[in-house]
C-alpha cells in the first residue's frame, strides 16, 4: 500500500505575468528514515521520498532530490516565473517506487 | 585478605569503565557523521572545484526546540536571467548520520532564487548551503543551530 497522503499546494494570489509565483508544496509521507527500530528492536527499512518535480506546460521547473533528512510530509516553497495560463503538475516518488501526483491550474493575468 | 581487596576491587572498576566507554562508542559512532563525512559529500557532489564564501544565505532559528521540523530557508544573490542564473542548492548537516539534506534545480524560469523547507537535525552543529550559478561558480554559507530535542530519525 503506498504510504503517500494528501497532496496541498498553495499559490499565490493574482499572479501576473512576468512575474515570479510563490509555490507552496507539501504531501503527507513518513519519510522514513531507515535509522529508526521498532517495538522489538528491528529496523525498519528506509522508505523516503527521494524526488520531487514541477512542471509548468509540460515544461519542468523545478526538482529536488530528497534525503533522509528531509521531515516528515516533505515541504517545499520556491517559485515560477508566472508566463501563460497553463497546469503545474506536480509529481513525488519514494523510494518504494509509489508516485504521487497532484494539478494544479496557474491562471496568469496581465 | 583486606589489603588484597582493594587491588581487585580497582581491576573491575577498570573493566567496567572500559566496558561503559565501549558501549558509548558503540553508541554514539554510527549516529553522527563527522566533518570529514560532510567534506566526502561535497567532494562526491562537486568534486575539487573551488567553493566560495558568499553570495548565499541560510536562515535557520538560532535555537529549534524540535530537530524533527527545522524549517529552513536559503537565499542566493542572483538576478535569475537567462543569462545569470542559480543552476542547483544543495543543503547539508554536517553530524547528522547522513549529511546530505536536499539537491534542488533551479533555472531562469524560477525568477526569485530563494528556497524554503523543513529538515530534520539530528543534535546541535553546524548547516551549509552551496549554490552553484550557470557560470560554474560555487558559493557557501554556514549557520550554526542549537536543537533542544533531536530530530531522533534523520
Amino acid at each position: 500500500m503506498s504510504r503517500f497522503g494528501k497532496a496541498w499546494v498553495r499559490l499565490s494570489e493574482n499572479p501576473r505575468r512576468g512575474q515570479p509565483v510563490e509555490i507552496r508544496a507539501m504531501i503527507v509521507h513518513p519519510q522514513e528514515s531507515g535509522f529508526r527500530l521498532d517495538d522489538v528492536g528491528r529496523p525498519i527499512p528506509r522508505n523516503i521520498v527521494q524526488r520531487l518535480t514541477c512542471t509548468y506546460g509540460g515544461k519542468e521547473v523545478f526538482r529536488a532530490r530528497l534525503h533522509p533528512a528531509m521531515s516528515t510530509n516533505p515541504y517545499f516553497v520556491f517559485y515560477v516565473l508566472a508566463a501563460q495560463s497553463d497546469d503545474l503538475l506536480f509529481e513525488w516518488t519514494d523510494d518504494r517506487g509509489d508516485v504521487a501526483t497532484h494539478t494544479v491550474r496557474l491562471e496568469v493575468s496581465d | 585478605m583486606i589489603d588484597g581487596a582493594p587491588p581487585a576491587c580497582t581491576g573491575r572498576r577498570n573493566a567496567l569503565r572500559a566496558l561503559a566507554a565501549g558501549a558509548c562508542l558503540l553508541m554514539v559512532r554510527p549516529a553522527v557523521a563527522t566533518p570529514e563525512e560532510l567534506a566526502v559529500a561535497i567532494r562526491e557532489l562537486f568534486g575539487d572545484r573551488a567553493i566560495n564564501p558568499g553570495r548565499i544565505n541560510l536562515e535557520v532559528p538560532r535555537l529549534a526546540e524540535n530537530g524533527n521540523i527545522v524549517p529552513v530557508t536559503v537565499t542566493v544573490d542572483s538576478p535569475m536571467t537567462e543569462q545569470d542564473y542559480v543552476k542547483s542548492i544543495h543543503l547539508f548537516a554536517e553530524s547528522n548520520p547522513q549529511p546530505r539534506i536536499v539537491d534542488v534545480e533551479l533555472g531562469p524560469h524560477n525568477g526569485r532564487p530563494r528556497l524554503a523547507t523543513r529538515v530534520r537535525v539530528a543534535i546541535s552543529q553546524h548547516l551549509h548551503a552551496v549554490a552553484v550559478m550557470s557560470d560554474g561558480s560555487l558559493w557557501s554559507t554556514a549557520v550554526e543551530i542549537e536543537v533542544t530535542v533531536g530530530g531522533c530519525a534523520p
